[in-house]
Parts: C-alpha cells; structure tokens; sequence
C-alpha cells in the first residue's frame, strides 16, 4: 500500500481546492450577475473539460505546459525549471479540468440570492466589491461549501488528466488513483485494493455532506 | 434641500411622465391605483431604474441628466429607501442590519433601535421577529446612514391593521424632526390624507390632482363630508 500515493493525492486536492476558490468566485459572480454579450460563448468554453475525455484535456494541456507550449515556456522561463511531470503542473492541470464543478454550485449560489438585497445594499452606498464580501459570499456559504467539496472529490478521482501531464513521479504527481492503476497492471491486487478501499469512505462522507448542505431548507 | 424631478419612461401599457418639486421638511404622498407606475418612479429616483429621458437635481447636485448623459449611481446619492418587502440581510442580526451602512456611528444605531422599540430584539435575527419589527429596522436601518431623502415605498402595507397604525403614527412624529423631504408612496387614501404635506396622485404614469376627489366620491356619495375633506386633507384628521 502506497501511503505516499495517498497522501499526495489529498495535498493536490486541497491545494488545488483553495486556489479554485479564490479563482472561481469572481468567475461566478460575472457569470451570474454581469449581462457580457459573449457570456454563452465563455461559458460553454470554461465548461469544455466537462465534455470532452480526460485523456484530451490531458493532451491540450501537455502540449500547453511543455517546454514549447506558452504556459510551459513561460514558467522555464520565470523559473528556470520545467512545469511537465512536476506537482505544479499537476496542480494547474488540476485547476483548469475541476473548473467547472466549481463554478456550477457556486453561480447557482449567486443566483439565488435575492437580487433585492443587492440593490439594497447598492442604496446603502456599498461598492460592488463591498456587496460580493458583506452579502454575496455570507449569503451563499452553503453553495461555496458545496462547491469546494465538489472540486476535492473531483481532484482525488482525476486519473486521465493527471497521468498526461504529470506521468507517475513518485512523490511528485504519482496520485492515488495513478497508484491504484499501476498497482493493477503489476498485478498487486492487495495493494491496489487498500488504497481503494482508503478512497471509499472519504468520498462516501463528502458526497453525504453535500446533500446536506445543497438541500432547500424545509 | 429641494429635489426637482423631470422624467419620461414608457412601460407596457402606458409612459410615465413626472414632472414635480419635493421641497425639504415635506412629506410628498404619492397615491394612486396598483401599477400606476408609483414604484418605478421611486425607483428612477433611487438610481435602480433609468428613464428613457429626463432630469432629477437635488440641491444643487445633478442626480441625472440624461442629455448630458449623466447617471449618479443609488450608491452615490446618499438617500434612504424603505420598501414594501425588501427583506432585511438574512445572515446579520437585527442590530447588525440596522448599522450596516452606519460605519462608525455606533450611538446613532442605539438611539434609533431605542426609539423604534427593537432595542431588545437587537441580537435576534430578522426571522425571529415579527414583520413590524422588521420594518423598524428596515427604516433604522435607512435612516442610520443619515440619508439626504427618505423614500418610503407602501412601507407599512404588508402589516396587520394594528401594528400599520402605530407605524403609521410613529412616522408622523419622525416627519416633524427630518429636515429631508419624504416621499411616501401608498395606495391606501386614509394614511395618504393622515401623513401628506403635499398630495400627488399618479394615474396611468401621469399626475392627476383631480383622482383623489373623482375615487373617493365614487366610494363614499353618502359621507359628502369626507370628499370635503379630501379637498382639505387637514380636517381628515377628524376621522
């Protein structure tokens, strides 16, 4: 059993959860309040991970991140290290493929919110960065919970993406589920078995607190 | 300070079409029938709706102008606006609702939750209390923020008979203390003649100083005492 494995496997998922959040939001409150022209357009794109397989976003993200790509070429050059096959990149890759489970929750929090408290709010002389913190976020820390938990679950199930971009470091980007599936192919039945079985109740007890926080108030 | 008010809009069934002068220590009733266009008027001049043209001024500050193209933002105009069914913010208590916009004038907030009775409520939030209590607060709240103009929009029509009436006589002494001019909007013709200064009924999005009269006749032919005192909406204080 690759303790390693799993315990890297939930240090991408938090890290990649906090900065999905931070980056999201904003995102959500465009998405769920601006009237932009080209919404549908953004929209459908920010959302394109939701379709296509992993191992295609895998793809366009490898060739983004390598050292010829824009993303990869930058960061070499800023950094002088290499993105592929590194725990950055598999965070990024991370961020790019959870996007859209963090969005989806998270605007329909937005959206929910009486728009009469933000025009009251408006009348009261608050700016609009002063709305999204003192009633916008306080008013959907149901939809922003659900959301994080969301984007976690996502992040420790992601096997294609990850396997792309980040291959099988270990200690590096060798996750949980890259572990479980080399542990398969190398015939180490047991040890693929508790490494799942270690998966089983955590996702098991997220997705129970997600209901419970994504349900109408009866 | 005096608000001069110049706007056309048109709605669906017919254009609204305002032209009037609130002055100062005046409390303006605006009355008239459901969908008259009351609220949309109070909503242009809180900055939330645009007209399709027109001019608001208030003092000597130029709210809106639409051939100069100039829109003042609801932030920027400093006013207070207490609704029908505004809710209060669901996740702040109620002392927390009333100071939202207060910034530091802590004592402020104090003295208004002591004058309008909420003073002991002021940790519940605004589910735990009733629905008149939830309009003390709306209105501390509005006045926390020490507005320049107070628009109040049929703020006491959602309230049972009893807790409208002491609201109602509670606003009436306020009026005297507000160096602001008022705006009140109702569709009620008893609080119209028990609170206004000035008269302003709206019909169909134009002023019409004959349908307080013309409604109210039609009502009552056998209290001709009563269209008298719509003409003279002091002696309505009789009834």
């Amino acid at each position: 059993m690759d303790w390693t494995a799993l315990f890297l496997s939930l240090k991408l998922a938090v890290v990649a959860t906090t900065i999905l959040m931070i980056v999201t939001a904003p995102l959500a409150c465009l998405m769920a309040y601006s009237r932009l022209p080209g919404k549908a357009f953004l929209e459908a794109f920010i959302n394109l991970p939701l379709a296509m397989p992993p191992t295609v976003v895998g793809f366009y993200l490898l060739i983004m991140m390598g050292p010829e790509g824009w993303l990869g070429g930058m960061w070499t050059r800023a950094t002088g290290s290499p993105l592929l096959f590194t725990f950055t990149g598999i965070v990024i890759a991370s961020i790019i493929y959870s996007i859209p489970f963090a969005l989806q929750p998270m605007r329909a929090a937005f959206e929910k919110i009486d728009p009469r408290l933000i025009e009251s709010a408006r009348i009261l002389g608050l700016s609009p960065p002063a709305i999204f913190a003192r009633v916008i976020i306080p008013n959907s820390l149901n939809g922003i919970a659900a959301s994080a938990i969301l984007v976690f679950l996502h992040t420790l199930g992601a096997f294609g993406v990850i396997l792309m971009v980040g291959g099988s470091v270990p200690g590096q980007t060798r996750v949980a589920s890259v572990a479980i599936y080399e542990a398969v192919e190398t015939l180490q039945y047991g040890s693929a078995a508790m490494m799942s079985l270690a998966l089983l109740p955590i996702c098991y007890i997220f997705l129970l607190v997600v209901h419970r926080l994504t349900r109408s108030p009866s | 300070m005096n608000l001069q008010i110049r706007i056309r809009k048109p709605l669906p069934h017919f254009e609204l079409s305002i032209d009037v002068n609130c002055p100062a220590e005046t409390m303006t009733v605006i009355i008239g029938p459901s969908g008259a266009g009351k609220t949309t008027l109070m909503r242009i001049i809180a900055g939330l709706d645009e007209p399709a043209e027109g001019f608001i001024q208030f003092g000597d500050e130029v709210w809106l102008d639409t051939k100069r193209r100039i829109f003042l933002p609801p932030q920027k105009r400093r006013l207070g606006y207490v609704f029908q069914d505004y809710p209060l913010f669901p996740h702040l208590s109620i002392h927390d609702n009333a100071a939202f916009a207060a910034g530091a004038r802590k004592d402020i907030v104090q003295k208004l939750l002591e004058r309008f009775g909420i003073r002991h409520l002021q940790d519940r939030k605004p589910d735990a209390v009733s629905g008149g209590e939830r309009q003390r607060c709306a209105i501390c709240q509005a006045l926390a923020r020490e507005p320049r103009l107070l628009l109040l929009d049929e703020p006491f029509s959602a309230l049972d008979v009893f807790t409208r009436r002491d609201l109602r006589d509670e606003l009436r002494n306020l009026k005297e203390e507000l160096r602001m001019p008022v705006i009140y909007v109702t569709h009620d013709v008893n609080e119209a003649l028990y609170l206004a200064d000035d008269l302003l009924p709206i019909v169909e999005g134009r002023v019409d100083r004959e349908w307080m009269q013309r409604s109210i006749v039609r009502v009552d032919d056998a209290r001709p005492e009563r269209a008298k005192a719509v003409r003279e909406p002091r002696l309505s204080l009789a009834y």
